[in-house]
């Protein structure tokens, strides 16, 4: 019975962390699949959500919700003009180009949250209340709660928006072929512009209820984004429910592995799913193999 | 499918494929020569550059940064020949300095092996790992294998942090011994300084000879297109799996060196930041110069030293220059080195042969 609790818990707090990987891991599936850059300053937006929301609560002394709302506002804008600056003006780029621009971005990015904050950690309030619930001898947080409904509503939104907007379906059209995209009157330019306003907003709303349970600080995008990336990898990149099955399978094994082999190695679990799943399954999980293009 | 759009044409745009047929075999052998005849003179004045710089910094202080420019040019050049000629990417690169920094150190200072053994031994067996871990690392194309090197430095990280019996964890390890050759210690800044820097000749050495081969051209051709490169007859997986071997090797030596030189390592020297240190190193320098390398491995040591003011915030400034390098100037400082050269010729109206290593 013992034990029972023990792996109740260690399944709530790996659905709650993989349910930010999800959301994380989808923030990059849409880059990717609009433009084919794999962005390496995701995380970024995951720090600046935690971040601002902090800011506008502490020093500008918003309530909760406008400061949420304002800090996501905030964290869209830096990855839209992110892209402008930073990818658009790149005539021909070679991934190589994209992966060190993104990378110098990143550390531009948390370089100047350094600047503009501290290095220090700091303490986000939970959105209502910290009174831990009992569930069948697990403790479960009101932020978890918050974690499931906002991740399930994200990705429900983000479904219909994919499937029953015309700007969705069109940037759907621009991931399978840019070219013939553009061929039909879609303006390609501006759904890669949306895929990074979307996929930062993504990533702001999970740095922002995350930030209740893990505290934040400026360097908290490196580890995030890199997990959210393993969790999109296992997914196949799909900008589905594969990716967000990647972030909970992802969360549930590291809060396995933490709680019974060692917290040490926490983070190193992650990166060996990583290795073995792009080793041996490049394509992802529940995706069939595809014929090599070059 | 996204390498596949943005690659484009792999048709061979190489302007001097037909002129290289049309020359004769004779004239073939001339440009050869006279072209490795440039190679030796630039490493000949680089190297009297070199033996004489410490005559110019007696200063401790000055010296002692340029041991680590001389360590990092080992590491700067390694990674050089993987991504500026064979064109893959690696964020774990400071995974396997630390790898040959902590095998020296834990061998000479836990078990008191000799250090030259041990400076062998760690070499050996990262060149290994690198060699067996390169095949299906480097299976993988762009993003994937950036963020695959990127995770395999960040799990040997990790064990550096966590094998606190074998490292000493996060606090460190030390006392570890410096280098000897018979009775010559390597105990202060001038004698690590040459001794580092024999080190770095010789490694540059290697890669210019390496460069200017058939495995070079080889390289080369896999950089621009991959699949040419294998129709061409090239074995394009086993020759990457080598250079990653070679570049992983060199890394582990630089490691050492640190090692004995520091006779203290920490983890913090070799995580996520300074792997991608390295990549700024060489892309400030110029992908495929050596020469250039070194430049960028001087530039990022030296620049932290002349910016103390910024304490931590040089980290903005390296992302700055990796977005603004990569945008205005994607060959690097050393790309400039002709336009500089032609002002300096046009004014002067005399040819700057000095200025060659630049």
């Amino acid at each position: 019975m013992e034990f029972a609790q023990q792996l109740l818990q260690y399944l709530v707090s790996g659905f709650s962390t993989g349910a930010i990987y999800a959301l994380i891991g989808l923030g990059f599936a849409i880059i990717y699949n609009a433009t084919g850059i794999i962005n390496f300053a995701q995380g970024e937006f995951v720090m600046l959500g935690g971040m601002l929301t902090l800011f506008f609560l502490n020093v500008a002394r918003f309530g909760m919700i406008p400061s949420i709302i304002l800090a996501i506002l905030v964290a869209t804008l830096c990855g839209v003009v992110f892209n402008r600056l930073a990818i658009k003006p790149l005539k021909k780029p070679s991934p190589l180009n994209l992966v060190i621009i993104t990378i110098g971005g990143s550390i531009l990015m948390r370089g100047l949250a350094m600047l503009i904050w501290d290095k220090d950690t700091h303490a986000v309030p939970a959105f209502s209340g910290s009174e831990p619930l009992d569930l069948a001898g697990a403790t479960i947080l009101p932020q978890h709660l918050w974690i499931f409904g906002i991740t399930i509503l994200a990705i429900a939104g983000n479904k219909f928006f994919f499937y029953y907007t015309i700007s969705g379906r069109a940037m759907r059209a621009c991931s399978y072929n840019s070219r013939a995209a553009s061929l039909v009157g879609i303006a390609v330019e501006r759904m890669v512009l949306f895929s990074f306003l979307l996929s930062s907003a993504l990533g702001a709303v999970a740095g922002i209820i995350v930030a209740p349970l893990t505290m934040t600080s400026y360097d908290v995008g490196v580890m995030l984004g890199l997990k959210g990336f393993c969790a999109a990898i296992i997914g196949g990149m799909s900008s589905g429910i594969g990716t967000v099955l990647g972030g909970i399978i992802l969360g549930i094994l590291e809060a396995l592995g933490a709680g019974l082999i060692s917290s040490g190695y926490k983070d190193a679990i992650a990166f060996i799913i990583l290795l073995l799943i792009l080793f041996v399954r490049p394509q992802g999980l529940f995706r069939k193999a595809e014929t090599e293009r070059v | 499918m996204a390498e596949g759009r943005m690659r484009g044409s792999a048709a061979p745009n190489n302007l001097y494929f037909p002129l290289t047929l049309t020359l004769s075999l004779r004239e073939r052998e001339f440009s050869r020569q006279y072209h490795l005849k440039r190679e030796l003179l630039k490493f000949a004045i680089f190297t009297i550059l070199v033996l004489l710089l410490p005559l110019a910094a007696k200063e401790g202080y000055i010296l002692n940064v340029l041991v680590f420019v001389g360590i990092h040019s080992i590491l700067a050049i390694a990674l050089n020949l993987l991504l500026g000629y064979a064109g893959q990417i690696s964020l774990g690169h400071a995974g396997f300095f630390g790898l040959g920094a902590y095998i020296s150190g834990v061998l000479t200072a836990t078990h008191g092996q000799n250090p030259w053994l041990a400076m062998c031994y760690a070499a050996g067996a990262v060149g290994i790992l690198a060699f067996v871990i390169g095949f299906p690392i480097l299976k993988l194309k762009g993003h994937y294998l950036a963020m695959a090197t990127l995770g395999l430095g960040i799990i040997i990280y990790i064990l550096f942090n966590e094998t606190v019996d074998l490292t000493g964890g996060p606090s460190g390890l030390s006392g570890i011994p410096n280098l000897t050759l018979g009775t010559l210690t390597f105990d202060n800044d001038l004698k690590n300084y040459y001794l580092v820097w024999t080190f770095t000749l010789v490694a540059i050495l290697l890669a210019v000879n390496l460069a200017n081969s058939r495995i070079g051209r080889a390289l080369r051709a896999i950089h621009d297109s991959e699949t040419a490169a294998r129709l061409m007859g090239i074995n394009a997986r086993f020759l990457k799996v080598q250079v990653f071997a070679l570049s992983a090797l060199l890394c582990s030596v630089a490691g050492s060196l640190y090692a004995h030189v520091m006779t203290f390592v920490a983890p913090a020297s070799f995580g996520f930041n300074f792997s991608v240190e390295l990549v700024t190193m060489v892309i400030i320098g110029g992908l495929g110069s050596i020469y250039g390398s070194v430049l960028g491995a001087a530039i990022l040591t030296l620049l932290p030293e002349l910016l103390r003011a910024f304490q931590d915030y040089d980290i903005i400034i390296y992302g700055l220059i990796l977005i603004l390098m990569t945008m205005f100037l994607p060959g690097g400082l050393v790309s400039m080195a002709p336009v500089f050269m032609s002002l300096l010729r046009g004014r002067r109206k005399q040819p700057g042969g000095a200025h060659a290593e630049a």
